[in-house]
């Protein structure tokens, strides 16, 4: 069992007119086998949470704490997250020319398991983990991310994180630019990663679509820079119905 | 002395000539030594009663020929130091491919310098179609001067490698001209890793028409190293193609490099293909990269003509990239820095001088083997 903390984290950016504050107070708990949607509107500053999860340095910590299992996230570099078992599915994956697939794939593997798999049971299993995703064993040649559509990035994405298998999984708008068999192939994956590694998952997202093929334990409501309000699977539903309006006026009402 | 006309260009050379005095020496304000360290090439601006030769093992294609019986022996220096060195050698390392000849196996020109400052030209031909891969290795033990000239006959095929690598202490002054035959194909590849001061200077013309040239680059400097690549590519016959591609990757306080990429499409080469690419990878604040494209339109009857030039940091998104899926920041420069150059060594012609040039760049980036036996795909399974 993992669980990962979020405690009143406030994280800023730096802008040329001074340090912009994004996440205003954020407390949120993610254990194992449990699956938490943040669904927002856009600029509330749910990918920013990700982000900060991840250790990206254009962030700044300036209050609170992530721990996971315990262990103080925020004091570890963005390679020691990802082996302590953390991993981000990102929205806007980079292009790293020169850089194969098949490489890629190894060297993240060696660096997140400790040791480097045995050549022979390797390329079996990452034919394994491409073919749930429905990936020609050609991309594997290609060079991370270049010249990719965005399915493919996504299913690159979810590739990785099948071969991880982090303890906590953060899916960063995973559905965005996705069309509805694209999304259906994603999910599938994911799900089997979910049922197969029993990883906690946050799923950050716009839209109610994506939990129609992962279901959700809770929905968080994201606004402003903090969770103005969590419930069951319900509220996504209320979230279809009604958009994010009446949270966005609540949240305006608040400050 | 011979002044090249026909039309008069800013790009290409004004003087050819086998006699030093015919060369005005320079100073360093002169366009084509003007980001040159003059302090370390002074040596080579006279004549050197003491220096060395270059010489290389004689093989099946590899002898050691009197000057006057090379076979590009119309190409005339365009440089003092150029003109002082092909003046001060009375033996030419020479590559001879006969006509027809297809020879699968790299040709390895092993040069030596038998001093510590060593003049020597070298001469390529490769006959009417024919078909050779050649690799020259330099010898970065000792301070050299001199040039490459390599002739190919109508519809030859020539992949070509001059590699410099070795310590950071030495200085290289080269001149390499290629002259392609109607329909004849030519790749040449440049990797420069080695020296303390390096000057290579590739120019190409052709000699019939539909003749197609590649010259691609791959340079890393570090600890104050000084690279200069200056390439003259001429198109004076019609429906011929040029692609030039250099990459280079520098680090460190003082390291420089320079790229100039001179194309002249003159008035008769009509249907003209070129194209001119310099990519630059600033690992860090203290090196220095200059990058000059020009190319010169005689004629607008070209089929396509274009450049492009760019000198960039170190992405920092890739850097997250790669250790947000673990990866230590060390390895994740190095894939990095590696994947920038694959595309320009990946047209290296064999692949175990392939495989040697990208551990040597590993090395370079202080990868050690395990890693690069890891990012091969290689490990003690591989055979199995």
């Amino acid at each position: 069992m993992s669980i990962l903390v979020i405690d009143d984290l406030h994280a800023s950016v730096t802008t040329d007119t001074g340090p912009r504050e994004i996440l205003r107070g954020v407390t949120l708990s993610v254990d194992s086998g449990s699956t938490h949607a943040v669904m927002g509107p856009n600029g509330s500053g749910k990918s920013t949470l990700a982000y900060v999860i991840a250790g990206h340095p254009k962030y700044v910590v300036t209050q609170g704490s992530i721990t996971l299992d315990g262990q103080d996230v925020l004091s570890m570099s963005v390679d020691e997250r990802a082996r302590a078992g953390l991993f981000l599915a990102m929205q806007y994956p980079v292009e790293v020319p020169g850089v194969s697939v098949a490489n890629f794939l190894r060297t993240s593997a060696t660096a997140v398991r400790g040791e480097a798999p045995k050549l022979r049971t390797w390329i079996k299993e990452m034919k394994d983990a491409m073919s749930v995703l429905q990936m020609d064993p050609a991309f594997a040649e290609r060079n991370v991310n270049e010249g990719f559509s965005g399915g493919e990035k996504k299913r690159h994405e979810i590739l990785q994180l099948s071969l991880l298998k982090p303890k906590i999984a953060i899916l960063d708008e995973t559905d965005s630019g996705l069309d509805v068999d694209a999304l259906r192939v994603v999910s599938e994956g994911f799900n089997a990663f979910r049922d197969e590694t029993g990883a906690g998952t946050l799923l950050i997202t716009h839209y109610t679509r994506i939990l129609r093929y992962i279901a959700p334990d809770f929905v968080h409501v994201f606004v402003d820079g903090r969770i103005v309000e969590s419930g069951g699977p319900e509220l996504a539903a209320v979230l279809e119905s009604e958009g994010y309006e009446r949270f966005v006026g609540a949240s305006a009402t608040q400050a | 002395m011979t002044v090249l006309t026909a039309p008069p260009s800013d790009l290409a050379p004004r003087v050819a000539s086998a006699r030093p005095e015919d060369f005005p020496r320079p100073h360093g304000r002169e366009e084509e030594w003007r980001f040159t360290p003059m302090d370390a090439v002074a040596p080579f601006l006279d004549r050197d009663p003491a220096a060395g030769a270059l010489s290389a093992e004689p093989g099946t294609y590899v002898s050691m020929v009197p000057i006057a019986d090379r076979a590009g022996a119309s190409w005339l220096p365009t440089d003092l130091p150029s003109a002082i060195a092909f003046s001060g050698t009375t033996t030419a390392v020479q590559v001879a491919v006969p006509a027809e000849q297809v020879v699968e196996d790299p040709i390895v020109v092993d040069l030596r310098g038998s001093a510590g400052r060593s003049y020597g030209h070298v001469d390529v031909h490769v006959g009417a179609h024919a078909r050779a891969v050649v690799v020259l290795v330099h010898d970065l033990t000792v301070d050299a001067s001199g040039s490459i000239v390599t002739t190919l006959g109508d519809g030859a095929e020539l992949t070509m490698l001059s590699i410099m690598d070795g310590p950071a202490e030495r200085t290289h002054l080269w001149n390499w001209h290629t002259e392609i035959g109607r329909d004849a194909r030519f790749v040449g590849s440049v990797v420069t890793i080695g020296g303390r001061v390096v000057r290579m200077l590739p120019s190409v013309g052709f000699a019939g028409p539909g003749g197609s040239a590649e010259l691609l680059g791959a340079f890393l400097g570090d600890h104050g190293q000084y690279l200069e690549h200056r390439i003259f590519v001429d198109h004076d016959q019609p429906h011929c193609s040029s692609n030039v591609v250099f990459k280079g990757a520098l680090a460190g306080e003082g390291t420089h490099t320079v790229w100039v990429g001179d194309v002249l499409v003159r008035r008769a080469a009509i249907g003209t293909d070129t194209y001119e690419m310099n990519r630059n990878l600033l690992l860090d604040d203290g090196a220095r990269a200059d990058s000059v494209p020009n190319l010169e339109l005689e004629t607008g009857d070209v089929a396509s003509a274009g450049h492009a030039s760019a000198t960039g940091r170190f992405d920092d998104e890739q850097l997250f990239y790669l250790q947000a899926r673990g990866i230590p920041e060390r390895i994740a420069r190095q894939l990095v820095v590696r994947g920038f150059f694959v595309d320009v060594l990946a047209r290296i012609p064999s692949e175990q001088w392939r495989t040697r040039v990208l551990h040597r760049i590993a090395q370079r980036l202080g990868m050690d083997d395990s890693i690069e036996a890891e990012l091969s795909g290689t490990d003690e399974e591989a055979g199995s």
